[in-house]
């Protein structure tokens, strides 16, 4: 016997039944994180100077390259998964709620995109 | 059929600020500032690849008295969302959870947190960056 009520079972109520995906994707982001917000935070600290050719220099090294577009990957998805529950957790609205993660999905593509556009540009236009 | 009143979970703000909840909070607005330093970052990177003159009107604004207040906040945010996020992991695998080192762990973040701040900036200072 369901105890359910039928008005949830129409409606879908109940368990997403995906959670667990979403909850693992989260954790092994979050470790690929350490490593390489602190390689960032501290390649940052050690250059001399924060100027055009001394960042660009540094960004054009085949492994400081690969080590940007990775981090600027990670940190766009563990941060559209983070986003997307404080959105699920605080915005009741339905149609504020599909609105927003439609928006957070678009932006972060945008942004994780052209971050990592630039550091491609970057590292294999190399004059 | 009519809707039942279903038992809703108390308001937020009926608990008392501890360390537990306030360090959850503190999480998820950490978490949140970040995703908009992701922005900055991006912003930042479009800029450099755009040549010098575009990457140094990015820099002078970061360079910016609010530039910097954002710097100093996302430089917070990093660290402590990194230490609370080790703390965070550790309860996945199971440890820490006793009432004792739940909180030590909770006071070591930011603690730590907020010197490691304090020590990067000071050091930025130090050597003739700011």
């Amino acid at each position: 016997m369901s105890l359910r009520s039928p008005l949830g079972r129409v409606l879908g109520a109940g368990s997403a039944k995906d959670g667990t995906g979403h909850w693992w994707a989260q954790r092994v982001s979050a470790v690929a994180l350490i490593p390489l917000t602190l390689w960032f935070f501290w390649s940052l600290l050690l250059l001399p100077t924060l100027d055009y050719t001394t960042v660009h220099t540094w960004l054009s090294v085949p492994l400081s390259a690969f080590l940007a577009v990775l981090l600027v990957a990670v940190t766009a998805y563990h941060s559209y998964l983070g986003t997307n529950v404080v959105v699920e957790d605080y915005v009741h609205a339905h149609s504020a709620k599909l609105f927003l993660l439609l928006l957070l999905r678009f932006l972060y593509v945008l942004c994780g995109g052209a971050g990592i556009f630039a550091i491609l540009r970057i590292a294999l236009l190399n004059p | 059929m009519s809707l039942r009143t279903r038992p809703l979970s108390p308001h937020l703000g009926i608990y008392r600020w501890q360390i537990g909840n306030t360090l959850s909070i503190l999480h998820r607005i950490t978490g949140v500032a970040l995703g908009a330093g992701l922005l900055a970052l991006s912003f930042w990177l479009v800029s450099l690849a755009g040549g010098e003159d575009s990457y140094r009107t990015t820099a002078r604004l970061f360079e910016s008295p609010a530039g910097l207040v954002c710097l100093f906040g996302w430089t917070f945010s990093f660290l402590f969302h990194l230490f609370n996020g080790v703390r965070h992991l550790c309860w996945d695998i199971g440890r820490g959870f006793e009432r004792t080192s739940r909180h030590a762990s909770g006071w070591f973040a930011v603690l730590a947190a907020l010197c490691a701040t304090l020590a990067t900036w000071a050091m930025l200072w130090h050597c003739g960056r700011l």
